[in-house]
């Protein structure tokens, strides 16, 4: 039986496209001293640290976790970092609640931090995610992997690019009451509709801004909220799959999921939901904090999640149904799509989650959100996670 | 910035990553391209458990966790299962626009990917019709071949 988990602070720096008056370890600093406040303890009742990285050359500093972890004293205390590109702070967030849960350790601070403006080459590092050998001659980037599954989305559901800019306009809309957002000026459908392609069908407003910041969450154990929290999010269900890394296998005759659909999160879900008690995720589940770094994505997830039928996220978007007024409110943080750092990002939805059911979501709040899902997808499309927290135990 | 306003100019240090690499490709993927160099043909490889034709090949099916063994030729026709068009430049990627599709080569299991040309990119709506999932393609070869996966792209056939 796992140890009963809840989130009990979170802290996260304002996601903005240059910190040039801090180093990624004061950057680190500043999200986790905002998290202790939050959570009302010291650093010294802190018994573990998990951190998440994505790729070091984006920041310039070889396996930069090491000094992440100087930076916040962890010594003597063990600290660990994880890695698994996008899902990056999501999967920091797992790893930080089966270090409580197993109950081998009472608190965990997980903190994922990214300074992506610091080099011009960015496109460069992550050209070299893609295989040498067989791919990475064919000019496959973040932007068209996502593309491929918009076309995909656009022929077998009828997706359009008007309710993709409908996604756009909604997290943008929700930006703006979220201090900490990168991009909070709202655009308007026409402004989207009209934006440049990138990779079609995805125009340069369907896509995520990169930036820097950091985000921090400390979990605690039962015992120890009960000793000292009158807030908590507790960590209900958590799911995590994994998949092939080879795009076309999810796509010829052979294919066992298609890349059209995130069958996968919907694996993830399944786990989280089960283990949380939700078997009916539109009416037990208030409010959703999605990781969608381009508009189609989010449309997959919230089919994924259970939120409506496959083929149907794109319309019912179009007709308000996640918005903040609507049945199922996605993303009143702005999602990824107005803040994206990079390594911090999914980390930033499980931290935005925690605040809706503990009600210090500020401006963005879902009133009276008692249940939140959280989601992360990283690689190339290949890890997905999912996490429900509630405000009861 | 609500914490830690910058005060004055920013102090910039300059740093420089310079990594070279010698990729060894393996024996798997040194059949295919001795192949695709030597004789324009395109070679997946059989799973002997689910049957699976794996296109890019490899040692493995990775599904079944058996080693692959027959070779078998594919295409060069296929079938297009996703495409985009790229109209925006990026740092070492080739300069727009570009269609990147992937297609099931005719008896493979799986959909690989390469550039399609041919294609009049200048309407995006046009284009993107053109390039619709299911039209049939070509791997056009390249002449002379390096042992590259460049030395093929498609064509709509
Ligand atoms: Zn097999």
């Amino acid at each position: 039986m796992p140890t009963r988990t809840a989130i009990v602070g979170v802290g996260q720096t304002d996601y903005r496209f240059k910190r040039t008056d801090v180093t990624i370890q004061e950057l680190t600093q500043e999200a986790a001293a905002k998290a202790l406040a939050h959570a009302r303890m010291e650093m010294g009742e802190i018994d573990a640290f998990v951190l998440g990285v994505a790729p070091d050359a984006l920041i310039g500093i070889d396996n930069v976790d090491r000094w992440m972890g100087q930076a916040l004293g962890v010594a003597p205390r063990p600290q660990l970092r994880v890695n698994t590109g996008g899902t990056t702070g999501a999967a920091a967030a797992q790893a930080g609640y089966v270090h409580v849960a197993s109950g081998m350790v009472r608190t965990v601070m997980v903190v994922a931090a990214d300074k992506v403006s610091e080099s011009p080459d960015a496109q460069w590092v992550l050209n070299t995610a893609m295989d040498p050998v067989y791919e990475r001659s064919i000019a496959l980037n973040a932007i068209n992997m996502c593309s491929f599954q918009a076309v995909r989305q656009m022929q077998q559901y009828g997706l359009t690019e008007h309710q993709l800019a409908s996604v756009a306009v909604r997290s943008r809309q929700n930006a703006g009451a979220n201090p900490h957002a990168h991009l909070r000026r709202p655009v308007t459908l026409d402004e989207v509709l009209s934006s440049r392609y990138v990779c079609w069908p995805l125009k340069l407003l369907d896509c995520c801004p990169r930036s820097s910041g950091a985000c921090a969450v400390i979990m605690a154990a039962e015992s120890v909220v009960a000793a000292g929290h009158t807030r908590a999010a507790w960590i209900r269900g958590m799911g995590a799959t994994s998949n092939t890394i080879y795009m076309g296998d999810k796509m010829g005759p052979g294919r066992r999921t298609d890349h059209a659909d995130w069958d996968e999160l919907a694996l993830a879900a399944a786990t989280a939901y089960r283990r949380a008690g939700i078997s009916d995720p539109l009416a037990q589940i208030d409010v959703a904090e999605i990781y969608a770094p381009f508009t189609c994505t989010e449309i997959a997830a919230v089919e994924a999640l259970g939120f409506c039928d496959k083929g149907r996220g794109g319309l019912l978007s179009e007709q308000g149904m996640f918005a903040m007024d609507g049945p199922m409110p996605v993303n009143p943080s702005g999602g990824v799509l107005s803040a994206n750092p990079i390594s911090a990002t999914a980390l930033a939805r499980v931290a935005e989650a925690a605040l809706q059911v503990m009600g210090d979501a500020g401006a963005r709040q879902v009133p009276g959100a008692r249940r939140a899902v959280a989601t992360g997808i990283g690689g190339t499309l290949q890890f997905h996670t999912c996490m429900v927290l509630a405000s009861d135990m | 910035m609500s914490d830690g306003a910058p005060a004055g100019q920013p102090l910039i240090h300059p740093g420089q990553w310079n990594i070279h690499y010698d990729y060894a490709v393996g024996d798997t993927a040194r059949q295919f391209f001795t192949d695709l160099r030597d004789h324009a043909r395109i070679m997946g490889r059989r799973c002997p458990g689910c049957q699976a034709v794996l296109v890019p090949p490899r040692a493995y099916c990775e599904r079944c966790f058996v080693k692959t063994t027959d070779w078998v030729e594919v295409g060069p026709l296929g079938t297009i299962e996703a495409f985009t068009i790229v109209y925006e430049p990026f740092d070492g990627l080739p300069r727009p626009p570009y269609v990147v599709a992937y297609v099931t080569l005719d008896g493979a299991s799986t959909a690989m990917a390469n550039f399609v040309t041919g294609v009049d990119l200048s309407v995006p709506a046009a284009a993107a019709q053109r390039l619709a999932l299911g039209n049939r393609v070509e791997a056009v070869f390249a002449d002379p071949r390096e042992g590259l996966i460049t030395d093929f792209h498609f064509r709509l056939a």
